[in-house]
């Protein structure tokens, strides 16, 4: 009985609005119709993909990949067929291209400039005492006399 | 280098307010989706006439014969916003010089007819997408959804929601006016 239990609850998955009258006998196809579903984003209830949406549209979209897929489509063709009717839009991995390169490059010149920002905190704080100009020999000099005599008790 | 870091803090200060400024523009809607249809023919999609109220379906070959600007709009009878924009579109079809052909989205063929005969059918043509996969090929995310289609049969501007607000509809009038424009 509690084995059955433990089974049971690594069974369990996310819940997912895909319903039963949408899954595929192909268990292979269906993995496959998981896969792209959820790499869709729902343009109804938007940030959300498509497999895990309960919105008309998605359902819909749910199908029409499985349609594709039974009909022989590569994940390619499925993925441009979404987004020439949606838009790079609905991919949540958008494409890299001309109009997505500040997407993709803006966090990595943002890791640089922060890099670049810490490096120069922790340098400065390092500089330490060689930092400051050393006495040139006549001020040594003079700085020597004056301790000289302030030790003496003499005075200027 | 000291001296290029004083300007820094006035320079992180400009990023921040540039991106509050386009962020927090009124006018700037984070939730619309730029439309991949705009500039593209009419998508291959046949639609029958809603059962019940006579009159023709609609299909792709109904674009494109040099006849135009067009106004495809997808509404259906479970659309509160639809009613209120049906009267307006009723309006317009007498004020001004274009088609009006419709999409019925996700529609019972007699709730679709009782609403038109309740309302008035302002429509050329309807055809009933009872399945919504005609949206699909439309790219369309709800109801209603309007679009303006040149006489090339070329999808050249798309409007989500309703057209209730006197700037919806200046919006419109103005692509209207742009597609008439381009035929001749």
């Amino acid at each position: 009985m509690i084995r059955l239990f433990i089974i049971l609850i690594f069974m369990a998955t996310s819940a997912a609005a895909v319903e039963p009258d949408e899954i595929l006998s192909d268990p292979a196809l269906e993995s496959r119709a998981r896969d792209i579903s959820a790499n869709l984003r729902c343009v109804v209830c938007q940030n959300e993909p498509i497999d895990t949406s309960n919105s008309g549209v998605a359902r819909d979209l749910r199908l029409l990949v499985r349609e594709r897929l039974v009909a022989g489509d590569t994940d390619e063709q499925v993925y441009d067929y979404m987004v020439s009717r949606y838009g790079d839009y609905v991919l949540f991995n958008p494409p890299w291209k001309s109009t997505t390169y500040a997407l993709w490059l803006a966090p990595f010149v943002i890791a640089l400039l922060g890099g670049f920002c810490v490096i120069m905190v922790f340098r400065r704080s390092n500089v330490g005492p060689e930092g400051v100009a050393t006495l040139t020999a006549d001020e040594e000099d003079i700085f020597a006399d004056v301790t000289k005599r302030n030790t003496d008790g003499t005075t200027l | 280098m000291k001296r290029f870091l004083i300007f820094l803090p006035l320079c992180v200060a400009i990023v921040i307010g540039l991106a509050g400024w386009w962020g927090l523009n009124p006018d700037r809607d984070p939730n619309s989706i730029p439309s991949a249809l705009i500039g593209q023919p009419v998508p291959a999609f046949d639609l029958p006439a809603i059962e019940g109220i006579g009159g023709l379906g609609l299909s792709t070959q109904d674009f494109g014969d040099g006849s135009g600007p067009i106004l495809v709009n997808v509404f259906a009878s479970w659309c509160v916003p639809c009613r209120a924009e049906h009267a307006v579109l009723t309006r317009m079809v007498r004020e001004d010089n274009f088609a009006l052909l419709g999409i019925n989205y996700k529609d019972k063929p007699e709730a679709a007819a009782a609403w038109l005969t309740e309302l008035g059918n302002p429509y050329g043509r309807i055809g009933s997408d009872e399945t919504g996969r005609a949206g699909v090929e439309w790219g369309i995310s709800g109801v209603p959804e309007t679009f303006v289609v040149d006489a090339n049969g070329i999808i050249v501007f798309r409007f989500v929601g309703p057209i209730t607000s006197d700037a919806a509809l200046a919006t419109l009038r103005k692509a209207l006016a742009q597609a008439g424009a381009d035929k001749s």
